[in-house]
């Protein structure tokens, strides 16, 4: 078997007014199972797009088994072996599974090779399924799979090609526990193969059971690749944060009286046996790993999903209808996890999207029209600091966090006293960070309560000043950020 | 917070965009060109005629404007006009047999259109929300029924029920020039004009239009913002129904086949988004009034009328690509 070797050599990628990836260099062997890990922005994906020939690198040289490795672009770099598997699946869903491993490389057979033959399609697909263990009739339709299954056919249409590097891409973001197991068991499957496999994941947890190395990017730079067995979680997360920056966090003043009480909330396979207060002026944090079921909460109480048992108390009285228009009335604001699935109308202008939550309280008698509007609109540019020359422009035109503040500034003209932050701080800048937190610790000032969720656990550290720890659907534990490390928060978050 | 001034500039809403008014531009041209071409064109007579033409599908056009910007669609409204027609004459006929008076009977009748069809477009609207089914489908299914509804009650025959006096509806004139069915139009046109910009219902029909789910999120009930906008639908193609049934003095099963594809061709020339979120009531009178503008002309000039589906499909085309090549150049 041959023995697989990639080399990276000083890559830089240079954007206009930014470096995304600067001076990497490592080399990879085969055989070998490497979990990169890096925070969201750090340049995880700018190094991941270079190998698999996305984008060039603007500076360093690739070798792939000492041959020289420069794709054009991703078709490119498939021919010369290096496989990438995405977190969307392509795969066509009403095919079989052995149409879409062969998927345009069918065996022929007849006059001038014009049938399929479909028992040697079968067999070769069905090999291919065996050399990694994968236990998948290769004549089911796809779309019956389970999408745990589906990744494994994803693994296994990648290795038929005998890529010499295999790049899987946050494979285990969408699966269960049992799934995850398994899906290990075709990436062993496939290192036993001489592959080299890059891992990327955000689950510091799932790394112990399958990767041999750890590599960690860190603001763009490599700042190392340590074997497994060094791999504490205090060490991986020392690595990807670095010097944890001090709190800036002001004292806030929260006073004894619950706005909001969950009690023994529940709903099916998601989350169970609630319970929870929520004070006056208070900005309650909810750490978790993905999963958890942490968004499913927040929707659940705000009346977007359903649940299934369980009371929500709002300034101690009962809420007897759960849906987003009374919890609106009741004064609960929430900006959804997806900004722009959920949390915009693109195509509409700033003003328009700063209206919609509060529509029909600006209106009188229903009529409504741009002096009514213009007092609330431009109370939330001048307030969250949104940097637009103009609100009628179209709020796709804006950046990402200028995008998070119209959001929230949509919600803040209900003049809510408890809000919901899912994710805000999701893929906009460090400074538009800050000032999101700022508006949160300005709101608490002003006796408004928040609930925040966030998948980067530094964040709720040094915004929160109490956090709530879920794991599988329950809280386990509450804690004082001021009395916890992040590593510790870390291993509260992901212990079984 | 430190507060930074950001200053907000209001004049640019007032300011002119010669590129937005293209096809304005377009429509005065081909007026000036018909006026010195065609024969009879410029005289008060024939533009009230095409005013008049214009009624039956302009009103529906606005409704339709709506279900657009919502991202829906309704193919039911040119079948819908038959079965309007026919609901009213058949209605009249057995309530006048059974010795009802006839100013109640005809007042009951028209009542019954304009309720069965806000009906109508509730369901579908509540079809639409409550099981996802696409409005295309649901559309599809009541265009059908529709057809069917109208040949049955009528057995197929034209029911010639009304009074003389309804007639007024669809050929009568206020002050011996104005048609009176080119007045509804106007009101239609200047009622949803209104609607869409300075009401909550008419903004909030953006927002469902332009992402259902953030509208949803923000507390917009969309069930019930959908069921509204298909009603309209429902209630304008009642009444184009009636007046095509005042103009020939009947109610025929066989008229308003196809016309659902002039009223959408209107709201695309005007520039309606099919995929929602999108669109003017003004660009739209735009549309129909270019289509009539159009086929008047053409008429007029005395060329087949053949070609007027050919002009039909460069004017939709055209206007398309314009829209597009915009879209591109502002991204």
């Amino acid at each position: 078997m041959d023995n697989f070797k990639l080399e990276l050599q000083n890559l830089t990628k240079v954007y206009p007014g930014t470096v995304a990836l600067k001076d990497f260099s490592a080399v990879l062997d085969g055989g070998k199972v490497y979990a990169l890990l890096g925070k969201n922005g750090s340049g995880k994906s700018t190094l991941v797009k270079c190998i698999s020939g996305a984008i060039q690198p603007t500076e360093g040289k690739m070798f792939i088994n000492d041959r020289p490795l420069e794709p054009k672009s991703p078709i490119d770099a498939f021919n010369q072996g290096i496989a990438i598997v995405y977190q969307e699946l392509s795969l066509v869903r009403d095919l079989t599974v052995a149409e879409n491993i062969l998927l345009g490389r069918y065996f022929k057979k007849g006059p001038h090779d014009l049938v399929i033959d479909w028992e040697k399609t079968n067999q070769k697909a069905a090999e291919i399924l065996a050399a990694l263990h994968i236990d998948i009739p290769v004549q089911a339709t796809v779309r019956s799979l389970s999408v745990g299954q589906q990744q494994m056919i994803e693994i296994a249409k990648a290795m038929s090609y005998n890529p010499s590097v295999l790049i899987l891409d946050e494979p285990t973001s969408a699966l269960a526990q049992h799934e995850i197991e398994s899906l290990f068991n075709v990436i062993r499957s496939s290192k036993e193969q001489g592959v080299i496999v890059i891992f990327i994941t955000h689950k510091l947890q799932e790394i112990q059971g399958v990767a041999d190395y750890v590599t960690v990017i860190r603001d763009s730079v490599n700042i190392g690749t340590i074997p497994i067995a060094e791999a504490t979680p205090k060490k991986i997360v020392e690595m990807m944060f670095g010097k944890v920056r001090q709190l800036s966090r002001p004292n806030l003043i929260v006073s004894k009286e619950a706005v909001l009480e969950v009690k023994q909330l529940t709903r099916k396979n998601k989350f169970s046996d609630i319970n929870f207060k929520l004070y006056k002026g208070e900005v309650l944090g909810i750490a978790g790993m993905l999963g958890s079921g942490r968004s499913e909460l927040l929707r659940s109480i705000f009346g977007v999903d359903h649940f299934d048992s369980g009371q929500i108390l709002i300034n101690n009285t009962p809420v007897t209808k759960t849906d987003i228009i009374t919890m609106k009335k009741m004064g609960l604001a929430m900006t959804p996890e997806n900004r722009k699935e959920e949390g915009l109308v693109q195509v509409l202008s700033v003003r328009e999207n700063l209206s919609i939550a509060n529509m029909y309280r600006m209106a009188s008698h229903g009529f409504l029209n741009k002096k009514m509007q213009d007092p609330y609109v431009e109370q939330q540019i001048t307030n969250l600091q949104i940097k637009i020359a103009d609100s009628n422009y179209l709020v796709s035109s804006l950046s990402g966090g200028n995008q998070q503040k119209v959001v929230v500034g949509n919600w803040l003209n209900t003049s809510p006293q408890i809000m919901f932050f899912d994710e805000p701080s999701r893929g906009i800048d460090v400074e538009a960070k800050q000032q999101i937190f700022q508006i949160m610790w300005d709101l608490s000032s002003q006796g408004l309560s928040s609930i925040f969720v966030s998948t980067e656990l530094e964040e709720l550290l040094e915004v929160c000043n109490r956090v709530l720890i879920m794991r599988h659907g329950r809280i386990e534990q509450e804690i004082d950020p001021g009395q916890v490390s992040l590593d510790e928060l870390y291993s509260l978050c992901m212990e079984a | 917070m430190t507060t930074q001034s950001v200053t907000l500039k209001t004049s640019s809403q007032f300011k002119f965009h010669p590129s937005k008014y293209i096809l304005e531009g377009i429509l005065l041209l081909l007026f000036a060109v018909l006026s010195f071409t065609a024969p009879g064109f410029f005289s008060w007579p024939n533009f009230f005629n095409i005013i008049r033409n214009a009624a039956t599908n302009g009103i529906i056009a606005f409704g339709m404007t709506f279900v657009m910007i919502a991202g829906e669609i309704d193919l039911s409204v040119g079948n819908a006009t038959a079965f309007y027609g026919c609901l009213a004459a058949v209605l009249v006929r057995d309530l006048v047999a059974a010795h009802f008076p006839m100013l109640g009977v005809v007042i009951f009748a028209v009542a019954m259109c304009l309720i069965v069809g806000m009906l109508a477009g509730f369901f579908m609207g509540w079809v639409r929300s409550r099981f996802s089914v696409p409005s295309f489908i649901s559309a599809l299914a009541l265009m059908f029924a529709y057809r069917g509804g109208a040949h049955l009650l009528t057995d197929s025959f034209p029911v010639i029920s009304f009074p003389n006096w309804f007639y007024f509806l669809g050929s009568g004139y206020v002050f011996n020039v104005i048609p009176f069915q080119s007045i509804i139009f106007v009101i239609v046109f200047a009622l949803m004009w209104f609607v869409s910009k300075y009401t909550t219902f008419g903004r909030a029909v953006y927002a469902v239009g332009g992402n259902a789910e953030s509208a949803r999120l923000s507390g917009i009930n969309v069930t019930k913002m959908r069921m509204g906008i298909m009603a309209l639908t429902g209630i304008f193609s009642a009444i184009s129904g009636l007046i095509i049934a005042a103009q020939v003095q009947s109610g025929n099963p066989t008229v308003g086949a196809g016309e659902e594809l002039n009223v959408i061709a209107a709201c695309v020339i005007g520039g309606v988004s099919m995929m929602g979120g999108k669109g003017r009531m003004w660009s739209t009178f735009v549309g129909v009034m270019f289509l009539r503008l159009l086929l008047n002309g053409m008429t007029l000039l005395n060329i087949n009328e053949y070609w007027q589906y050919v002009a039909k499909a460069v004017l939709i085309l055209g206007a398309v690509l314009i829209y597009q090549a915009q879209e591109t150049k502002k991204a």
